[in-house]
């Protein structure tokens, strides 16, 4: 086995999304690795390493083995992470380690839960997981909530506000409808968002991600399998991460948070800065979530997300391209898989396949997952190799 | 799913590290942890201060008077055992002696609650339990 001096992304896929009654969530793994393989031009015996995370509706204490088993693959290296909505990212910044230390070829990170139809009776329970047993639960803490209390502290230090969220919803939702495969199409305006109903203040239910069923998955590969590709490479130029607390009030800060160490540790690897990336796609599991990790990412200053939102720069004809499959927010949002089809989509953006959707010229793209309330933190630079 | 079937309250579940502070809640006393080597406090109880790695941690009562740090209104509960509450404030309030903790700020109109604002700690029981939960009411 070789040592690779670089890593790239060799195949991608991922299911349908939405309310898929039919599936299971090995039914969607099988189908997002099986369709990745297939992207990649390669056979299941090619794949040499596993990677997955973990799940809601099927809880599994060795996931890898089986989908493994289920799909029949037989990796050399098979291992789950679980550290929630950040995985995805993690599953690729390890497969980037096990392919350069030469112990993988084609390592495949595989995502999938149907959480929208298959959690059915355990929703209660599922949610009751949320927050620290004995000093969160106890109060009624929400996954909102959670996120309601770093929004809040964000308007109050930075001046966000509720149009900057709004627009960041509607943006997006307007860049689902170019996906032939998103979620939640239906247009909205900033007056749906602000009549929205209120959840946990400041956020309302169309500042909230959806909940879907689907599945995603990538093969990274060592880079000098590119030449035989059937679609183009797209090389990891850098990948970093940022690990400050679990529970909110553990945080060191509650309006800067580990995105800004992992994604100066990607750009830094890759050479680049925040202006060098044409496209970002960056976990917005509220409307909130996505302004603040951009800037402390250093794509914009303290209070210029929210203003850069209103101005429509987002948009996939916009001065700064983001989430252009529209996102947590308007694709899809299936547990490890809703970080993995932020993956998916930087891949295409590069590929230059996206049609309607694609963003021009583009050659550099961040992916970036979050786990937690800001809690942990991934990012991925990739670029056209 | 049916929405009127009643879930328990989640009742804290103390275990040997914070055996003490739940014990004390139900005294009346927010009891802190402070470390005997690098003199800061921590929330919540551990075997070792994470600040320096000591051991050799202490305990002594909070005053139970803080700053709101934030706050978020909560229309939607997680559980539907929530719903007589609504709305409620889930707040992080930080204490004066030096933590920061998530609370509820209770016996105010939700909407009169701010960041810095002034609160005290009360305890109140948690319905179904024996359980003194602490929570925090405007000064």
């Amino acid at each position: 086995m070789r040592v690779a001096t670089k890593a790239i992304i060799s195949g991608v896929h991922d299911t349908k999304v939405g309310a898929l009654p039919e599936s299971t969530c090995m039914s969607l793994h099988a189908q997002a690795g099986m369709g990745a393989i297939r992207d990649a031009g390669l056979q299941v015996g090619d794949i040499d390493g596993l990677l997955t995370a973990y799940s809601f509706t099927s809880p599994q204490i060795m996931l890898g083995a089986v989908a493994a088993e289920y799909i029949g693959l037989k990796p050399k290296v098979n291992a789950s992470i679980s550290m929630g909505g950040v995985t995805a990212g993690l599953m690729v910044a390890h497969a980037v380690a096990l392919v350069k230390a030469g112990m993988c070829r084609h390592v495949l990170c595989l995502t999938g839960d149907n959480r929208l139809t298959g959690l059915g009776e355990k929703v209660q329970e599922a949610l009751a997981q949320v927050g620290h047993q004995q000093y969160e639960r106890p109060y009624g803490m929400s996954v909102a909530s959670g996120f309601a209390l770093a929004a809040q502290a964000y308007m109050h230090e930075f001046g966000m506000t509720h149009e900057h969220m709004a627009a960041v919803a509607v943006t997006l939702r307007a860049s689902a409808a170019k996906h032939p495969n998103a979620h939640m199409k239906k247009p909205i305006s900033m007056d749906d968002v602000r009549n929205s109903r209120m959840i946990a203040s400041p956020l309302r239910m169309l500042d909230c991600c959806l909940v879907s069923d689907g599945g995603a998955a990538v093969i990274v590969s060592a880079g000098d399998v590119a030449r035989d590709l059937p679609k183009t490479a797209i090389e990891i130029l850098g990948v970093g991460e940022g690990h400050t607390h679990e529970h909110l009030f553990m945080a060191p800060s509650l309006v800067d948070f580990g995105c800004r160490e992992s994604a100066a540790a990607a750009l830094g690897q890759a050479g680049l800065s925040a202006g060098d990336v044409d496209s970002a796609h960056v976990y917005d599991c509220f409307t909130s979530t996505l302004l603040i990790c951009l800037e402390s990412m250093g794509f914009y200053d303290h209070g210029a997300a929210g203003e850069a939102a209103l101005a429509g720069e987002f948009a996939i004809d916009g001065r700064f391209p983001v989430n252009t499959n529209g996102g947590l927010m308007s694709y899809g949002s299936s547990g490890a898989a809703g970080g993995m089809f932020h993956v998916v989509e930087a891949v295409r953006q590069l590929r230059h396949e996206c049609g309607d959707r694609q963003v021009r010229n583009s050659s550099v793209a961040l992916a970036h997952t979050l786990g937690g309330i800001f809690s942990a933190h991934c990012s991925i630079v990739m670029g056209r190799s | 799913m049916s929405d009127t079937a009643t879930t328990p309250r989640p009742v804290p579940l103390a275990d040997q590290d914070s055996r003490l502070y739940w014990e004390a809640a139900n005294r009346g006393t927010l009891l802190v942890q402070r470390c005997n080597a690098c003199g800061k406090t921590q929330f919540y109880f551990r075997s070792l201060c994470h600040h320096c790695q000591s051991e050799n941690l202490g305990t002594e009562p909070s005053k139970g008077l803080g700053s709101v740090a934030s706050f978020s209104i909560v229309y939607r509960p997680p559980m539907n055992c929530f719903k007589p509450d609504l709305p409620y404030v889930v707040a992080l309030v930080d204490v004066d002696e030096g933590f920061r903790f998530m609370t509820n700020i209770v016996n105010c109109d939700p909407a009169s609650v701010h960041i810095g604002q002034r609160v005290r700690v009360l305890f109140q029981r948690i319905d179904g339990s024996e359980q003194m939960l602490p929570k925090m009411e405007p000064l």
